[in-house]
């Protein structure tokens, strides 16, 4: 019984996902805009700071969460925008499904587009920057920190969506909430791109993990909330 | 099959439903008329799950709309203003998400038989966006329908029809209704509205103002009584 409510519930969180790819494969709005923002955003840092050597190894993860950040927010604000339009969300919430496999399944495609970006920023940071971060615990972190910032994300870009002024709402009300993960992120590539083993930089590791368990869970907690009249 | 007792539904200040009583029983096809701003819109979507009424119960089916919303929402196709389509899908993929959304069994048949129903079977391939006004309607009754609902809510489904597809409509949902589902289709349109229902009603400033089997009711004389009905403050 159980065991078949689990697996109804993932089937409807991957029609959600498999959905929004399918969506992005023929519009290319969200990838895109996110794309080309990180491009010349990476390109203006590249020129207005002279990251070589150890002054590239310390700024280095500022400027790539940074860019992530900012790139991420862009997308969030489109993916959820989509979702409005033609009443999309209107019809998720319609469906005989839990309202947390609708988070679940718009969050997880906000992470897919998300570390789509991130894949392809990585080379092209590294050959800018001359700094490697195309290695697995520098992935690791990509990873725990774009899953906390795409679930605090969708929460709050499902808040904002129906505001008159959302492009500003959603930055306002998301850089405050995500500045725990970003500090940890940040803290954490430093310390790997500054030679420091996984286990060294632990502590902001697990402050990673304990903010997408807490956000994860807020999330679920209340979204039903966010998005029902 | 809809039991609403005394459902009332404020936002802020404004009062859109004033204490609702409606009963509908399984197979009934009802047309709530109303002009723009009575609370058909509210109505519907208080039954559909969307909205939650500040006050009063409602039952879809025997089960309690607040409390049992997943089992209540699979009984219930909704058909809104908008179409609830994904324009960059085409009619086929957004349907095949509806079914995934609803677990419809042998979806592909079922996806290709409500599109040959509603005449898109040739263009089942095409992307919304590049489907017409009416076309766009059809395909949301389609997606209405997907899932064999007992339960049809169908807001203002004539809106940007023009008469041949608005006529199609109304084959359709005299064929649903053939099929013992229960159909509330809410519309400001009065001549539409009434030769489909088999029972009108009117809502007006919140309140079922006008509750008649449709073999009562002569049009012209519905109309006069229509338009002074919703002059009046209650």
């Amino acid at each position: 019984m159980i065991r078949g409510r689990a697996l109804q519930f993932l089937r409807r969180v991957a029609a959600i996902v498999e959905k929004d790819i399918a969506a992005e494969l023929h519009s290319k709005e969200v990838v895109s805009a996110m794309l080309v923002f990180s491009v010349v955003a990476l390109m203006i840092f590249s020129f207005a700071l002279d990251l070589r050597g150890e002054m590239a190894e310390a700024a280095a993860p500022g400027v790539l969460w940074a860019t992530v950040v900012f790139a991420g927010t862009l997308g969030l604000s489109r993916s959820l925008a989509r979702e409005q339009q033609s009443g999309g969300m209107e019809g998720l919430l319609l469906a005989p499904v839990d309202r947390s496999a609708i988070f679940f399944g718009k969050a997880a495609g906000n992470f897919v587009f998300m570390g789509v970006v991130e894949v392809a920023l990585l080379p092209l940071f590294s050959a800018l920057f001359d700094v490697p971060l195309l290695r697995a615990d520098v992935l690791l972190v990509l990873v725990l920190g774009t899953v906390g910032y795409a679930a605090v994300g969708t929460l709050l870009a499902a808040m904002a969506v129906n505001t008159r002024a959302r492009e500003v709402m959603l930055p306002v009300l998301l850089l405050p909430l995500a500045v725990p993960v970003l500090i940890g992120a940040v803290q954490a590539t430093r310390g790997l791109v500054e030679g420091a083993t996984l286990a060294e930089v632990g502590s902001w590791i697990r402050i990673l993990v304990v903010y997408d368990l807490v956000i994860v869970a807020v999330s679920l907690l209340t979204f039903g909330s966010v998005v029902e009249e | 099959m809809i039991e609403a007792r005394n459902v009332t539904k404020s936002f802020g200040p404004r009062t859109a439903l004033a204490g609702v009583d409606l009963s509908i029983a399984e197979g009934e096809l009802v047309t709530l008329v109303g002009p723009n701003g009575a609370g058909k819109t509210t109505l519907l979507r208080i039954l559909a799950t969307l909205s939650r009424p500040s006050s009063g119960t409602v039952r879809i089916g025997g089960l309690d709309a607040s409390r049992d919303g997943e089992r209540v929402r699979a009984e219930i196709g909704f058909l809104s203003h908008q179409t609830l389509l994904y324009d960059e899908l085409t009619g086929e993929q957004n349907l095949r998400f509806y079914a995934r959304m609803y677990e419809v069994a042998s979806d592909r048949a079922r996806i290709g038989e409500v599109l040959e129903r509603v005449g898109l079977g040739m263009r089942r391939h095409d992307r919304v966006e590049t489907l017409s006004r009416g076309m766009k309607q059809r395909l949301a009754v389609a997606r209405a329908v997907l899932h064999h609902p007992r339960l049809l809510l169908l807001d203002e489904p004539y809106s940007g029809l023009d008469a041949e597809a608005a006529d199609r409509l109304t084959d359709l949902l005299v064929e649903l209704g053939r099929e013992r589902r229960t159909i509330l289709l809410a519309t400001h349109r009065l001549g539409r509205g009434v030769s489909v229902g088999q029972r009108v009603l009117i809502l007006h400033q919140g309140r079922v103002v006008y509750d008649q089997p449709r073999g009562a009711i002569e049009l012209p004389g519905f109309a006069q009584l229509y338009r002074a009905m919703t002059s009046q403050e209650p």
